[in-house]
């Protein structure tokens, strides 16, 4: 008999403007010490199912509308709420996205570890403390007597994302619930917490039902994997199953998504179209403060004609060096060219005219769209601005971008709440061709879509390169993105360039240690 | 740029965020009726010299105070005058002390955060510094000393409460200002290659309007308690003039005998910054205004 | 945390200055001499007068002679009544006036942190709507109004309270603390509503809640304190709309209380009692603003660890 087995769930949430069915008729299971995953894109519903599990769902606005949900035998859904708790924490626990927010900051770490053990087993606080300090040891953090008394606030988002583990597991439950454990860390570190999980799982005989947006961390660790889109369940199997012979379109969509493979590199001649020399980017947070150095003596060329991927995990000043490229956030020293001129020294009037030279595409689709302009305002504004078409022609010349990011026309006077993320990203790159810039930033402009848009995009991008001949610096924590993408790879690492080369050389013989460590990182080794 | 030719002619019509806070706005009954009222009372200060069923001035001792009746509605007072004549002339003045004195603060307020915001760093720091240590001081206190000081001045009393409500304008809109100058469409607005001006009139007004316009209304009725606190201490509005806060401290003298002269005022007043307070919370929620942290 | 407290300190007191230099400019500003009123005055007298209150010196030589006098506690003596100093009278009617304040504070966070508590709990109910809707009456009902209601309703109608006085007859301090404390357990309930909204709203309530958690539980172990920053931090605002409120309390109650006295002296023209008591009243809520300050950024962890550290 299964551990849990959830039999035809239809959650629903109720407001305002009508009934929205989150889920729909779903079921599936998780084995006695087996990892169950559940694959989807957002509003797929993986999510929602499993807060039902437990009970977690706000009502109102939520509802549950019919199913069972077994769990040892017993029907979850039928139990009131005091029995539910007696559960929760003890016998079912989770573990959520984002670490950065799921510990209270206001409470020590050991008083919140502790608290399923006095809560379930009305254990001591002695007791109690010695337990949550061999667990914080077993999760391999480091001087675990020192962490019981430190606030959140002063662990990294990995350590959090171990203590919460270490929370979770610390009533020995049979089931623990991860909703998307690994997404809100960097490549490395995630890699870190799917080894640490897998090997807790196996060590303490637990089921597992791993919720995620990525396959290819998925394939790693799942012993069955269950497909959702839109409320409801496509396929579910093995595996090994799933990725060879997917039986529903849309999961051969979405293992077409996942990017990979290599980008035919087109031999260019080097002839440098911005030459970096010794860039110093430094913040000063507060007068008299140590200076942040997040670009810290970097020198790069980037030939014309070429995508270079630029890759790094956060903090690694990436995305700064891109914005000092533009001038978008002044330099502390160095020089940049850009055709043997030098753009650190324009001012004025000369920088503005320059600007149309060089655009960007940022990551949020959200927050780079202004909310009060429409698409054809947006689009108008840089043509206008540079005198780059005449009024009259206005129209066409909208039209044509439209056209070229595959944009309906029919959108024009639309406002950005009104598209989807991966069309928001669509106007972005609009804006950024309208000027007709030779060279373009793109600042991980497929970071927060769905896969299946985010490969899109990723097309998008590959064909308009070309297209308008396009030297493109492509910046992205994924490698799989860059390497589909790039025909050059630079890898940064705390504010230093540690390693720079084709492709194919960084992929098949990396140099630096800090490289190794992040192929080595990159999930999906059984996907590919 | 509504011109949009024969090229986009199938086009949909976009619904701007403006657009969606009406409609969410028309939703809330309250704050609809709070500005019904609202506006009722400003129509009726507006026009109140010609429609005040009594001249402001004209007394009937003989009568004295008197209980509402079909003749004078809400009552007479000690002096025999109409009661909602004083009200409505009373109206006018606490009306316009909460408008105008709400006016000065925006304009103060608005330029100096916008100004803090945008320029950033050490200017910043300056401007914002000046407002700390401003809101530390015990306005209240000084506004009485400066009405002491300077004898009871209606121009005085706009300035003075002016001067106070800026400074929580101030620090909204630098927040504003900020927060929406490292949105990444007001980069993406460098990189264009906008001026600042441009950038500033196109991009950060209309996205900061929202919170402004909350904050406005809910000023004006704390402008016009203010208004009402220092007239009934005697320290506001100067007889012969009135304002609804005098009327209710003359009210309060004569309750015993005469408590419609204390409850009428004192209707209009609440009524008023019931309407303004539920049209404000109305607002915050239809613009979709977080709470600030000040 | 030392450090952070020693800062605010240190910004304090220039403000305190900036509070003392303007009022007493201000003050020696108005139009007419203190003794211009009194009928017949023989020049002689005055001028003993004058020297006695220092007025036939500089203005400057009469700031710093002041500044002194306040630095060894004196705020001087008083216009109105001779003979009697400004200390002597503020002390009198300090007592008063910490009692009544009290008295409303304690109500007014009682009352307003349980209304605003239980309202987040139950957002869009009647469970909410009610306590707010009275909050948002308490908000639109000035104290200069609700007073003299007050005593219309429960003193002379009803007949249960009396209506004037301090400590006099049992009751009397009902109605003033009542009045003094609405406004302020209206504001508190709605601030601590929004806080235990936001903080309700946080991912870490969720894992509270998936500990298996009861309600209760979650409530005051992980919400409330994060939830009544707000509440903290709006203290030392309070306590100095509390002092301004009491004018207008103290006046309608007949209390002996400062505010009172304050008031009075503003009526008489009486410069020495207003710069005194003006100077008195903003340190004190320089002094509480200081305080709340503190307590609300000791309760928040990262703030304090960040100023531990001498934090950047």
């Amino acid at each position: 008999m299964a551990l849990l087995s959830v039999d035809n769930l239809s959650v629903s949430f109720v407001t305002r403007n009508g009934t929205n069915k989150a889920v729909n008729n779903v079921s599936f299971s998780v084995e006695e010490r087996q990892i169950t995953a559940i694959i989807g894109e957002s509003g797929s519903g993986k999510s929602v199912s499993c807060y039902a599990v437990l009970g977690l769902i706000p009502s109102p606005p939520g509802r549950i509308d019919g199913g069972t949900v077994y769990f040892q035998g017993q029907d979850l859904l039928a139990l009131s709420e005091a029995e539910l708790r007696a559960i929760r924490g003890r016998d079912i626990a989770m573990i959520f996205q984002d670490p950065m927010t799921c510990l209270n900051p206001f409470m020590k770490i050991g008083d919140q570890l502790i608290e399923p053990l006095t809560l379930h087993k009305g254990m001591a606080k002695g007791a109690a403390k010695e337990q949550a300090i061999a667990l914080l040891d077993e999760v391999d953090i480091r001087d675990p007597q020192a962490a019981m008394s430190a606030f959140p606030h002063e662990f990294s988002g990995g350590m959090r994302q171990r203590v919460m583990i270490a929370m979770a597991l610390i009533n020995e439950p049979k089931l623990l619930i991860a909703d998307e454990p690994t997404t809100a860390l960097d490549v490395t570190i995630q890699a870190q917490i799917l080894k640490l999980i897998a090997e807790l799982q196996i060590k303490r005989d637990i089921g597992v039902l791993f919720i995620s947006h990525d396959l290819a961390v998925v394939s790693d660790i799942a012993d069955q994997i269950v497909v959702m889109e839109k409320g409801k369940v496509l396929e579910g199997g093995k595996p090994k199953a799933i990725f060879d012979n997917p039986q529903h379109p849309y999961t051969q969509k979405l293992l077409a998504a996942i990017p990979s493979g290599q980008k035919a590199t087109n031999p260019v001649a080097p002839d440098p179209l911005i030459r970096i020399k010794h860039l110093r980017t430094w913040f000063t947070p507060t007068a008299g403060a140590e200076p942040v150095k997040a670009v810290n003596d970097v020198s790069l060329e980037i030939h014309r004609g070429e995508v270079l991927g630029l890759v790094g995990e956060s903090g690694s000043g990436k995305s700064t060096l891109g914005r000092s490229i533009l001038r978008l956030v002044p330099i502390t020293s160095g020089q940049i060219t850009f055709e043997g001129m030098e753009l650190s020294a324009l001012e004025g009037r000369a920088l503005k005219q320059f600007r149309h030279r060089m655009q960007m595409i940022f990551q949020d689709p959200y927050a780079s769209l202004n909310p009060r302009m429409t698409v054809y305002d947006t689009l108008a504004e840089p043509l206008l601005l540079h005198g780059l078409v005449r009024t009259a022609d206005l129209d066409q010349a909208i039209r044509e971008l439209m056209d070229n990011v595959g944009l309906a026309r029919t959108f024009v006077r639309k406002y950005p709440h009104e598209f989807s993320g991966g069309q928001r990203q669509r106007i972005a790159i609009g804006r950024a061709l309208a000027t007709r810039p030779e060279f373009i930033v793109a600042d991980e402009p497929v970071s927060a879509l769905d896969v299946t848009i985010q490969a899109q995009i990723l097309n998008l991008l590959a064909e308009l390169t070309k297209e308008y001949g396009l030297t493109m610096l492509f910046i992205s924590h994924d490698l799989a993105v860059i390497r589909q993408i790039a025909d050059r790879i630079a890898v940064m690492y705390h504010g230093k360039l540690v390693e720079q080369g084709s492709t194919a050389q960084v992929f098949e013989t990396p140099q630096q240690e800090y490289t190794q460590a992040l192929l080595a990182a990159i999930p999906g080794a059984n996907a590919a | 740029m509504n011109t949009v030719a024969p090229v986009f002619e199938d086009a949909e019509k976009g619904s701007s965020l403006w657009h969606d806070a009406w409609l969410r706005l028309r939703k809330n009954k309250l704050a609809l009726l709070g500005g019904s009222v609202l506006l009722f009372m400003v129509v009726v200060a507006l026009l109140t010299p010609w429609i005040a069923p009594y001249s402001y001035e004209a007394q009937n001792l003989d009568l004295g105070a008197s209980a509402p009746s079909a003749a004078h509605w809400l009552g007479t007072d000690i002096f025999g005058r109409d009661m909602l004549t004083q009200i409505m002339y009373g109206g006018r003045i606490s009306l316009a002390v909460g408008f105008i004195a709400t006016a000065v603060a925006l304009l103060i307020g608005v330029t100096w955060g916008a100004v803090a915001g945008y320029a950033g760093g050490r200017v910043d720091a300056v401007m914002m510094r000046l407002v700390d240590i401003l809101y530390a001081l015990p306005f209240m206190i000084f506004i009485v000393l400066l009405m002491v000081v300077f004898g009871r001045n209606i121009l005085l009393l706009f300035l003075a409460i002016g001067a106070v409500e800026w400074l929580t304008m101030a620090r909204i809109m630098r927040s504003q200002v900020q927060s929406l100058r490292q949105q990444e469409f007001v980069e993406a607005a460098v990189s264009v290659g906008l001026s600042p001006a441009a950038i500033i009139r196109k991009h950060l007004i209309p996205n900061a309007l929202g919170p402004v316009i909350v904050y406005t209304t809910l000023t004006i009725p704390s402008v016009m308690l203010l208004e009402a606190f220092l007239s009934f201490l005697g320290l506001g509005i100067q007889p012969p003039a009135t304002s609804w806060g005098l009327l209710i401290s003359y009210g309060a003298e004569t309750m015993e005998e005469y408590p419609w002269l204390l409850i009428f005022p004192g209707c209009a007043l609440t009524l008023t910054l019931f309407s303004l307070n539920f049209l404000g919370d109305g607002l915050r929620d239809a613009l979709d205004v977080r709470g600030s942290k000040d | 945390m030392l450090r952070f407290m020693f800062v605010r300190i240190l910004q304090a007191l220039p403000v305190i200055l900036v509070v003392i230099t303007a009022t007493f400019f201000l003050v020696r500003s108005a139009p007419g001499g203190p003794f211009d009123q009194e009928k017949v005055v023989i020049p002689e007298v005055k001028k003993a007068l004058e020297a006695q209150y220092r007025l036939d010196l500089p203005l400057h030589e009469q700031y710093f002679a002041y500044l002194g006098d306040l630095a060894q506690g004196d705020l001087g003596p008083s216009f109105k009544y001779p003979g009697r100093s400004v200390n002597e009278i503020l002390f009198a009617g300090l007592p008063v006036t910490a009692e009544l304040g009290l008295y409303a504070l304690i109500i007014a966070l009682c009352i307003g942190v349980t209304a605003g508590v239980f309202a987040s709990l139950r957002p869009n109910t009647a469970q909410d709507y009610v306590p707010m809707s009275l909050a948002m009456i308490g908000i639109c009902m000035p104290s200069f109004l609700l007073g003299p209601l007050l005593v219309l309703v429960f003193g002379i109608w009803l007949d249960w309270l009396p209506i004037t006085g301090w400590g006099d007859i049992p009751g009397d301090k009902i109605l003033p603390a009542v009045t003094l404390g609405s406004a302020y357990a209206a504001y508190i309930a709605r601030l601590s509503r929004a806080g235990m909204l936001e903080i309700l709203s946080q991912d870490y309530i969720r894992t509270a809640r998936a500990k298996g958690l009861p309600e209760w539980r979650v409530v005051t172990q992980h919400a409330l304190r994060g939830g009544l920053i707000p509440v903290i931090a709006f203290l030392g605002p309070a306590l100095a709309g509390l002092l301004a409120g009491s004018f207008v309390v103290e006046t309608i109650f007949q209390i002996p209380g400062l505010g009172r006295f304050y008031v009075q002296a503003a009526f008489n023209r009486d410069y020495t009692m207003i710069l005194g008591t003006t100077v008195f009243l903003s340190s004190l809520i320089v002094f509480f603003n200081l305080v709340s300050d503190i307590i609300a950024a000791w309760l928040n962890p990262r703030l304090r660890h960040h100023f531990q550290h001498g934090g950047s």
